[in-house]
């Protein structure tokens, strides 16, 4: 197979929710442009809600005068989106695998969507450098079949 | 904008909501206020039919979370029906199944709740 050009796209919008449904129009697009199955586009769509909305309510708590910052790489192999922000940053790795038992009796919520991401998508890697550069790289591979 | 309702039945013992469109962070609120003004009314036996929800996210699937103790603890349940394999495939993925009874249609979930049709 012909190798294929790196291509990047980005979307930059205001942090917030109700700008959800267009980066998932944005993300479906181009998940389905690069060729996955529709089963695949709905993951990579998912993970990438999941991830926008994680800094929609936790680096910008909300403040819709910040910016949603989301590009993202094709080419013959994969699709990487990269979704960075500036605010306070968290340890991903602090982060326990939910234990819905224990989410149960403390009625607390977060964490699941952490936890879809990775399991939706073949890599997710964080970059964390608070109050400058947080970002998320989420990446599936055309070959692969995850979740 | 395809946005997200939600219609509610009542029958003798049992109160269904019936969810459509896209239940994110963004229309979250509304499924939200949805229980709880069913709680204020006492109402804890709850099917939750997903037959129109075209996609959840996990800020959906946290509302089943918090309300489930406290309905559970009136002696009520929340119960699932008609999800399409789409939106099941979110709730497996966080292991879901094996904290709430989900059901293929809404008489079945009705059944289990005594309701006689």
């Amino acid at each position: 197979m012909k190798k294929m050009r790196k291509q990047k796209f980005k979307l930059k919008i205001s942090s917030a929710t109700e700008n959800l449904e267009i980066i998932r129009e944005f993300i479906n697009n181009l998940a389905t442009k690069a060729g996955f199955d529709e089963e695949r586009v709905d993951q990579i769509e998912l993970a990438v809600d999941e991830a926008c909305t994680n800094v929609i309510k936790h680096a910008y708590k909300y403040s819709t005068e910040r910016m949603l910052d989301i590009s993202v790489f094709l080419d013959n192999e994969k699709m990487e989106i990269v979704i960075m922000d500036k605010g306070g940053g968290f340890n991903p790795d602090k982060l326990p695998v939910p234990n819905l038992e224990k989410y149960m009796r403390v009625a607390k919520v977060g964490g699941l969507g952490i936890h879809l991401m990775r399991t939706l998508m073949d890599e997710v890697n964080f970059s964390i450098n608070p109050g400058k550069k947080n970002q998320v790289s989420l990446v599936k591979y055309l070959s692969r079949k995850s979740a | 904008m395809s946005g997200f309702d939600i219609s509610r039945s009542d029958f003798d013992n049992v109160t269904a909501l019936h969810l459509s469109g896209f239940l994110d962070a963004h229309t979250v609120p509304v499924f939200e206020d949805a229980i709880q003004g069913l709680l204020k009314e006492n109402i804890f036996n709850i099917i939750v039919n997903m037959q129109n929800l075209d996609y959840i996210s996990s800020a959906g699937l946290g509302v089943f979370m918090g309300f489930i103790e406290e309905i559970r603890e009136q002696g009520g349940d929340i119960k699932l029906s008609n999800l399409s394999s789409k939106v099941y495939k979110v709730f497996d993925l966080l292991g879901f199944p094996a904290l709430f009874e989900i059901f293929d249609d809404e008489n079945s979930a009705k059944s289990k709740f005594g309701h006689s049709k």
